[in-house]
């Protein structure tokens, strides 16, 4: 399945949650807010499904003014 | 020092600082421990999905510091307001710091489109610190829109330049009835004293901070001046005058 991330294509193998992916990409949930076809998600729904050309925005906080 | 209160919370310091351009995360860390601020700004960014680093947050204790998650990097209201949204999801205090900055050359706040983020950003419930140009009539809107502070920039951000835009936050001091934080340019003690002098109510510095080999000292240097420059305030500086007044007595001089 082709998800699309922080507007990059790549794929992964379907089916595919929110929580799976981000262990996939060794990413803490605690740590990253998520965007999916612009909605905000919150952290109950990480167990959401991906679906073939999702868009998911994968945002975290860094340094800034 | 008396406290420096927004939206009804109290904070004993009057400097906020940014966590931007520091060379390392200890670093950034000794200068805000330095400083004493206990307001630090954040900003929101896509992660890197090949090579994530580690999460700011770990190195910023949440019990010192109140979050202030900025919109930068927002070039009109809507993409300032989805930052906003996506900071509070992010489990952070519905606090935010508005910039919408379109033009990236000199970073100059939009006024027409931080104020239709502000009036949306207040209704949803954000204590709303917006980053804007020194116009007092601005100031006013936005006062009127909702938000805690106001937020009127020195220089442009990053420059250093100081308190270029002086007679302006004078104007705007005298009219605010919300706190009002000097942010962008102030560059030296100096800047954030004089901007207190004149009876702003906080100062925001970032770029002094890290631009410096020793930005421990420097938040040091910061504190103080930003005390400095309060305490002058609460005293009452004197007036200024074209001629001379002695300061000595001009009587019983030795001479005939």
């Amino acid at each position: 399945m082709q998800l699309k991330i922080n507007g990059q294509s790549r794929s992964f193998d379907s089916p595919l949650t929110i929580i799976q992916l981000l262990q996939q990409l060794e990413l803490s949930p605690e740590r990253v807010v998520i965007e999916l076809n612009k909605k905000i998600l919150t952290a109950e729904a990480h167990d959401t499904a991906l679906n073939e050309g999702d868009n998911l925005e994968i945002i975290q906080f860094v340094g800034g003014g | 020092m008396d406290k420096l209160v927004i939206a009804g919370r109290e904070f004993s310091s009057r400097l906020m600082v940014g966590t931007g351009k520091f060379a390392s995360n200890q670093a950034m860390v000794d200068a805000m421990e330095h400083s004493g601020s206990e307001i630090v700004t954040v900003a929101l960014r896509r992660v890197d999905i090949d090579n994530p680093e580690d999460s700011l947050l770990t190195h910023i204790d949440r019990n010192r510091y109140l979050l202030l998650p900025n919109t930068s990097g927002a070039r009109d209201a809507e993409e300032a307001i989805r930052l906003a949204r996506l900071a509070r999801s992010a489990g952070c205090e519905p606090w935010i710091k508005l910039e919408v900055t379109p033009d990236p050359y000199y970073l100059l706040p939009d006024p027409i489109e931080t104020l239709k983020a502000a009036e949306v950003l207040v209704k949803e419930g954000f204590v709303v610190l917006p980053y804007m140009p020194a116009d007092p009539v601005l100031a006013k809107h936005l006062e009127e829109a909702g938000t805690a502070t106001v937020m009127p920039l020195g220089a442009p951000i990053g420059t250093n330049r100081g308190l270029r835009t002086r007679d302006h936050i004078a104007i705007i001091i005298e009219q605010a009835k919300v706190p009002v934080v000097v942010d962008a340019g102030l560059g030296a003690p100096s800047h954030a004293a004089e901007a207190m002098e004149m009876g702003a109510d906080a100062v925001l510095v970032n770029t002094a901070l890290a631009d410096t080999p020793d930005p421990a000292a420097m938040g040091r240097a910061f504190k103080k001046g930003v005390e400095a420059g309060r305490e002058a305030y609460l005293a009452g500086l004197g007036p200024q005058r074209n001629k001379a007044e002695a300061s000595s007595p001009l009587t019983g001089f030795l001479r005939d």
